[in-house]
């Protein structure tokens, strides 16, 4: 049988049994790697939160024991910094932790950030309650987002349990400038947010600001050399975010 | 007898002569990079660091083999007046498929290449050897076709980044392993003491375009027959 291959109808034929062969292939490969590809991203954000809380030697393969082990608890805020009160970690007698149901884990701030409809003070705040090594200490893990240069900066900002002074810093980028705006995620701009505080001595909300020219003080970090925009974001971000924590972490009296 | 020999020659062995060409041109002579001056954006995109290099390489290799094979299979049944959407869709599906195996088992990587495994589908090799050579040829020496071309343009991809992260960065790195700094800290010029410091602008795409530039000027140095005339 002769086919005619310059035939509309032959042209047409192909072209729907190429779309729903290639659209059932890729609809299965995508679903078959979804699960790996969510671990992947949870794996991520716990790496993250454990390098805020200055947990050494994580990687992808231990975090998930790691973050059981120091994560304690987390709480799900307002915009007003109230506690919605979702019990999200119930423990035994002795503390352990026996269910983690990481309602406050599976917020993602992320998208919310983007979402331009959503107004700051319809959103939630996820906050996790973490303890060193030790178990002496307790930290307050806030996660944040902003914009960088070519695309979002994130990153996790720990408080030691005085809700002032920050017990270290994790930040991260998708898409920055290589050697410039990517060094955020270096530790020579990470590591000088630890002991900066977010309150002046007499209560006033200051934030840590990212100065251009060398920070002093205890209220600011320098920002990097040629990664100008990166750095603002860096600011922008933190002084917004903790900004609204402020309300959970010192309320108004 | 005589005809049995006939028959044996007809069919052509998997490693002749001209299947053998089929690899070793791209490599050099007829180099996608070099020579045809095709994939020029990855090249300066991803070659900070030799994992991204690498992972590239193997990506693209990937895509260029199933696609050429694919391709080749189908190249009677291919309708002509739809023959470029019929290409594209075979190179994006498959870029699909290593962009998501990626993200699922090379997370790390992943981030770092982040768009560009996305732009494979638009490097000119790729759709280059589908219609020049997949369109007109049997699977075999397609395959052969892809593979040359492939480790044609992943070879310079690797050269440029081991330039550009040895002198950039001061380290070299491998998937799964890492990155390798092998610059002793104490001597970079960051705070007190040090005389070293890391060419910043290695990390800069232009300074790709350069590297190549070098290895270009290189290769019709040495093969004079290269230098068009003008």
């Amino acid at each position: 049988m002769a086919v005619n291959k310059e035939s509309n109808s032959y042209t047409f034929l192909f072209s729907i049994a190429m779309v729903v062969l290639v659209g059932s292939l890729l609809t299965f490969i995508s679903l078959a790697l979804k699960p790996f590809q969510n671990k992947n991203d949870a794996d991520k954000k716990k790496m993250d939160i454990l390098a805020a809380i200055g947990v050494e030697e994580v990687t992808r393969t231990n975090a998930a024991g790691l973050y059981q082990q120091h994560v304690i608890g987390s709480k799900v805020l307002t915009y007003d910094g109230r506690d919605t009160l979702i019990i999200d970690s119930v423990k035994d007698a002795t503390g352990k932790v026996i269910t983690d149901t990481l309602t406050a884990f599976e917020i993602d701030v992320k998208k919310d950030f983007r979402d331009k409809k959503l107004a700051n003070s319809d959103k939630y705040y996820p906050l996790f309650i973490a303890k060193n090594a030790g178990g002496d200490t307790t930290f307050h893990v806030i996660p944040m987002v902003g914009k960088g240069l070519w695309g979002p900066i994130w990153g996790y900002i720990a408080l030691l349990d005085d809700n002032i002074t920050i017990a270290g810093a994790s930040f991260d980028h998708k898409s920055e400038t290589p050697g410039l705006g990517a060094e955020i995620k270096e530790a020579f701009f990470e590591s000088p947010w630890k002991d900066k505080k977010i309150f002046t001595d007499n209560g006033r909300f200051v934030s840590v600001r990212v100065k251009k020219g060398g920070g002093s003080g205890d209220h600011e970090v320098n920002a990097i050399t040629g990664g100008t925009i990166t750095s603002n974001g860096v600011d922008e971000m933190a002084k917004r975010t903790l900004g609204i924590y402020r309300n959970y972490l010192r309320p108004k009296p | 007898m005589s005809e049995m020999q006939t028959a044996m020659k007809s069919k052509e062995p998997l490693f002749s002569k001209k299947n053998k060409k089929l690899i070793t041109d791209p490599l050099s002579d007829n180099n996608p990079i070099t020579i045809q001056v095709l994939g020029i954006c990855s090249a300066l995109a991803i070659t900070v660091q030799t994992q991204q290099a690498i992972i590239m390489f193997v990506s693209v290799l990937f895509v260029m083999v199933m696609g050429n094979l694919t391709i080749s299979v189908m190249r009677s049944l291919i309708p002509s007046r739809i023959r470029i959407i019929v290409q594209l869709v075979v190179v994006a599906s498959l870029v699909i498929i290593v962009d998501q195996t990626l993200k699922a088992f090379q997370p790390d990587i992943a981030e770092k290449l982040s768009v560009f495994v996305g732009l494979i589908i638009t490097n000119c090799i790729i759709m280059g050897r589908f219609e020049a050579f997949a369109m007109a040829n049997k699977p075999w020496p397609s395959i052969m076709d892809a593979v040359g071309n492939a480790v044609g343009y992943g070879w310079i991809l690797i050269a440029v980044s081991l330039v550009r992260e040895v002198f950039g960065s001061g380290a070299i790195s491998i998937p799964g392993a890492g990155q390798m700094k092998f610059i002793p800290e104490a001597w970079l010029m960051t705070g007190e003491g040090g005389f070293y410091l890391h060419n910043n602008m290695m990390i800069l795409p232009p300074m790709a375009l350069v590297v190549v530039g070098v290895i270009i000027w290189v290769q019709r140095m040495r093969n004079k027959a290269l230098i068009e005339d003008h």
